[in-house]
């Protein structure tokens, strides 16, 4: 690579080299093979160029280049700022395993339904990284939309389906909802110059009422893409309509495009920030966090229970930003930093476990055709490799250590745990109870996780069928493989990653961590001081692998049995079938009971005298009743009355015409 | 961290590994005194481990390589947690590699990989337990964070070595946010340990177990490794209560002549403590599984309160 290019120029020609493929792939239609051997692994070339790139531009420099593309006199601004570089890294480490994996998965689609994907899919990579790259609305803007029109066509492919349409419906829907709000938060922050380039709205220095607007407005806006309650109702449609690796795709890297608008928006574009907007950050996102969470444990869809436990992961990080803003807006700013850091490590941990997670479900849908966990079982037998790669996710978003979830579950705590720093007694108090619900979000993650691997990969098989699943093939794994290792990576070796977070956070907040290797050793994890927090992964581990080893050779050494098979004991019960095991109902049947109160639970239980019993439950999301149902009513209403007014007869539309023109003489006048 | 410490670090790893199930001993020996009976001794746990390490494992036809490997990872897990508590000095080099939130991570850890296992042969028993666990344990996890949180609080650290020092400090003055900590870490050490009144450790009644249920299927050297994990767990618990409430007498950093003392006031606290505990299941009854979510939810309350008196009352 040449040493004179800029990093964004790089950047740049990986956006083009994605589109290009995306027109090759169109090209190429009906050649399955060409298309699954060549455009998916150069684009996931292209992704570990632009993850290369973007991790080496985190400590550069901010990059500005002007396309001249666009209206007249609206050209493109592009800049590539730490901030940018640390979401495309997300953006290019992903794909990379997104892309290889769909080199195998997607090898039984029909050639004209995989061109237009392959065309769609890359679309959507290089609008992602255009909406990051961007430095005006109008770009802005255009690569958002485009991004979520190439989504909506990702997760319509099998638009012949009714329930896939009205998903894709739901989730166009919102997506524009919130793409008015991001347009009307941009509006109030170029502050009535018309000057709609980013550089001018940080210099504006917007009234406490109208930064207040923005900022709301972009949490409204950016929320609806990220999942916050109460628009996170798209996530639990979309993510089971679309195929598997666009799924891990859209919940793994889109969703963290939200977030890089939020914390583009409230840090970098509004000068000041009010505390009060880090308690509604930080609320909403704990609530979300644990709606999100209840939902997972009590689904029995496997793509329904990853979405909303993306909608869970979505609120701890929102509940970071809120975080950072109040420590920031009382000028604690190296708790801030802190509290910085641990919501980008847990978007970029995120992007890996999730991702990881979903292409596994999408192994298992593949391998099987059953999305319902409560027809799966025992898949460890069939298929071990998606198998033991799906674990290493499940422990991670479990937040277990030694992995990557863990360590930014570590370093968000701690940073809970100064808040005695702020100078407010109230905060004082509801900080630990913050504390607590993110705790208790955790230590429920852990509950839907076990019952979403246990119920898929272990136990007897629910079906006939599942004798039949076969293992991922050679690129499905290698794209596992990629996601997994980085859930490793970050979860052992955090000390590298943390100290190059410092320059994000150092752009945004004007402070980091300091030099948290030099602080006691690149071993040791140690944000504060070495003994006020410390912790070390890798040392952890060693103890594991090392006891481990010890006591095996132990075992070993003094065991004098031998081993030999048998069917199961069960307590001497002979009976048993595949039947006798948990559903997926069954084993979120205690998480329903106790919190009845959060989910709309309709059941029929039959009589104990029934000859032909039949049990059916159903659990919904209240929040449709309670607001999707009565505003869609409200607007068939108003359109009803609207209606009213259309009698389909020409004079009466113009005498409309005439009065509307009196009306508005008169208003001018 | 220097040759001294780290030898210590050594001598205390294979001290409870070892001394672990003489706990256990002591506690049921106790609860046989109780109970009136004569009990088996306080070495019945060896003798148990002994004779399940000299018997012929049999694994159900469809154990998958998880199920073999889970007794050793909740051994090493265990071991690890009781490794790093200061039980009679505080300088222990482990204790800034895992933290106290790392440490409730490595409980957790445990949990997940025994909860699967159950799962893994696919019984009936075996989900019922994994479901159960799992229940207890997303509460009386939090709880216990809480705990420790409103412990590190006060000593403005989160390394266990750290909290110790500054508690054992503090000679008798007690805190009273460490009041209510004191009684959330009780139910939680009940209820993780699978002790009355949520679980019952000698009971294969099977409408009421939890643990037992988990690991029904496992035999010989893997039900002996999982067994001594459950004493070197209790072990750890305990030791971690007096750690954080009874801390005084404790040799602190570098006073090494402190540690014979600091030894003997051990097993008097330990031999204290696992008679308090036989009492208290001794006078509980079991509780409905559907009453154990409120016991624990009680226990979080109580931690939750214990950080609000905390940061109120400003100590």
């Amino acid at each position: 690579m040449a040493t004179n290019l800029l990093p964004i120029e790089i950047v740049l020609g990986v956006i083009g080299f994605w589109l290009v493929l995306g027109l090759l792939g169109l090209l190429l239609q009906g050649h399955v093979r060409l298309i699954t051997r060549l455009v998916f692994p150069l684009g996931a070339v292209g992704a570990i160029i632009l993850a290369v790139i973007s991790l080496l531009a985190l400590s550069s420099v901010p990059n500005t280049a002007v396309l001249p593309l666009g209206m007249p006199d609206l050209p493109f601004h592009l800049r590539l700022d730490p901030l940018s570089a640390f979401f495309l890294l997300i953006l290019g480490a992903a794909s990379a395993g997104i892309s290889l994996y769909s080199a195998g998965y997607f090898r039984s689609t029909p050639g004209p339904v995989l061109g237009l994907l392959a065309f769609e899919y890359h679309v959507f990579l290089a609008s992602m990284a255009l909406v990051l790259l961007a430095d005006d609305a109008y770009l802005f803007m255009v690569a958002w939309e485009t991004m979520a029109v190439s989504s909506y066509f990702l997760v319509t492919t099998d638009h012949k389906i009714p329930e896939i349409r009205s998903a894709g419906f739901i989730y166009l829907l919102i997506a524009h909802v919130g793409a008015i709000a991001i347009l009307l938060c941009f509006g109030v922050m170029q502050g009535g110059h018309g000057d709609y380039t980013f550089g001018s709205m940080r210099a504006n220095q917007l009234t406490p009422f109208w930064g207040s607007a923005a900022f709301l407005l972009a949490l409204f806006g950016f929320g609806a893409k990220a999942g916050l309650l109460p628009l996170h109702v798209w996530l639990p449609e979309a993510h089971p309509a679309a195929p598997s690796p666009v799924s891990a795709l859209m919940s793994g890297v889109m969703l963290k495009t939200a977030i890089y608008g939020m914390l583009r928006v409230s840090f970098d574009l509004l000068p000041t920030q009010q505390w009060w907007w880090g308690i509604l950050a930080l609320t909403l996102g704990l609530v979300t966090a644990l709606y999100g969470v209840l939902f997972a444990a009590v689904q029995s869809d496997i793509k329904r229970l990853l979405a909303y436990s993306s909608i869970e992961n979505i609120g701890i990080i929102v509940a970071g930003i809120g975080l950072t803003i109040l420590f920031h807006a009382y000028q604690q700013d190296t708790v801030a930093a802190l509290a910085l850091v641990a919501t980008l490590y847990h978007a970029l941990n995120h992007a890996f476990f999730k991702g990881l997670l979903f292409l596994g479900a999408g192994s298992v849908l593949h391998a099987t055709g059953e999305r319902n966990l409560g027809r799966l079982g025992g898949l460890i037998h069939k298929m071990p490799v998606v198998a033991w790669l799906t674990l290493i996710g499940v422990l991670a978003i479990s937040g277990l250590p030694p992995l990557n979830g863990f360590v930014s579950e570590w370093l968000l705590l701690q940073a809970f745990l100064l808040a005695p720093a702020l100078p407010q007694a109230y905060l004082n108090m509801l900080l630990p109870l913050g504390a607590a619900m993110l705790v208790l979000a955790a230590a429920l993650a852990a509950y839907a996780m076990v019952k979403f691997f246990g119920i898929i990969f272990l136990g007897q098989p629910r079906e006939e069928k599942l004798a039949e699943a076969h293992d991922a093939g050679p690129w499905e794994r290698a794209g596992m493989l990629w996601l997994a290792g980085g859930c490793v990576v970050l979860g052992l070796g955090p000390v590298y990653f943390i100290s190059e977070i410092g320059h994000v956070t150092m752009a945004l907040i004007g402070h980091d961590l300091g030099n948290v290797a030099a602080r006691s050793g690149w071993v040791w994890l140690a944000p504060v001081a070495q003994d006020r927090a410390s912790y070390s992964p890798l040392i952890l581990f060693l103890f594991i692998v090392s006891g481990g080893v010890v006591t095996f050779l132990a075992v070993r050494k003094f065991y004098h049995g031998r081993v030999r098979r048998g069917p199961a004991w069960d307590c001497g019960f002979p009976a048993q079938t595949p039947r006798m095991q948990d559903t997926a109902e069954g084993f979120g049947q205690p998480i329903r009971q106790i919190f009845e109160f959060f989910f709309g639970v309709i059941r029929e239980v039959p009589s104990p005298f029934d000859t032909k019993p039949h049990y059916h439950g159903e659990t919904h999301d209240r929040l449709w009743n309670l607001i999707y149902f009565p505003i869609a009513r409200l607007t068939e209403n108003l359109s009803a009355l609207v209606g009213k007014m259309q009698h389909g007869r020409i004079p009466i539309y113009l005498l409309y015409s005439f009065v509307t023109l009196l009306a508005l003489l008169a208003f001018v006048r | 961290m220097n040759t001294t410490t780290l030898l210590f670090q050594l001598v205390q790893n294979m001290v409870v590994v070892l001394a672990a199930p003489l706990l256990l001993g002591w506690v049921n020996q106790c609860r046989a005194w109780m109970q009136n009976r004569s009990g088996a001794g306080i070495f019945q746990p060896y003798r148990a481990l002994i004779k399940l390490f000299h018997k012929d494992a049999v694994l159900a036809n469809n154990a998958s390589p998880l199920f073999r490997y889970t007794p050793y990872i909740l051994f090493v897990c265990m071991w690890l947690a009781a490794s790093l508590v200061p039980v009679v000095a505080v300088d222990l080099p482990l204790a800034a590699a895992v933290d106290v939130i790392a440490l409730v991570g490595i409980f957790a850890l445990a949990r997940v990989f025994i909860a699967l296992a159950a799962m893994d042969i696919g019984t009936s028993f075996g989900t019922l337990g994994a479901r159960r666990e799992m229940l207890v344990s997303f509460l009386a996890e939090p709880a216990l964070l809480m705990v420790f949180f409103s412990a590190s609080l006060i000593a403005h650290s989160t390394s266990l070595s750290t909290i110790v020092e500054t508690f054992a400090h503090k000679e008798f003055a007690i805190q009273p946010s460490m009041a209510f900590a004191g009684i959330a870490f009780l139910m939680v050490l009940l209820a993780e340990n699978s002790r009355i009144p949520v679980d019952n450790p000698s009971t294969h009644l099977e409408l009421t177990m939890i643990h037992e249920a988990m690991i029904l299927e496992y035999s010989a050297r893997h039900l002996a490794l999982i067994e001594w994990a459950s004493a070197i767990k209790l072990f750890a618990y305990v030791t971690i209560g007096i750690a954080l409430f009874l801390p005084w007498g404790i040799a602190e950093t570098g006073n090494w002549g402190a540690l014979p003392l600091a030894l003997l006031l051990l097993v008097i606290k330990l031999a204290g403590a696992g008679f308090g505990l036989a009492f208290l299941e001794s006078i509980s009854a079991k509780l409905r599984i559907f009453r154990a979510p409120e016991f624990l939810g009680t226990a979080f309350l109580l931690a939750v309160l214990g950080i609000l008196t905390q940061t109120l009352l400003k100590v």
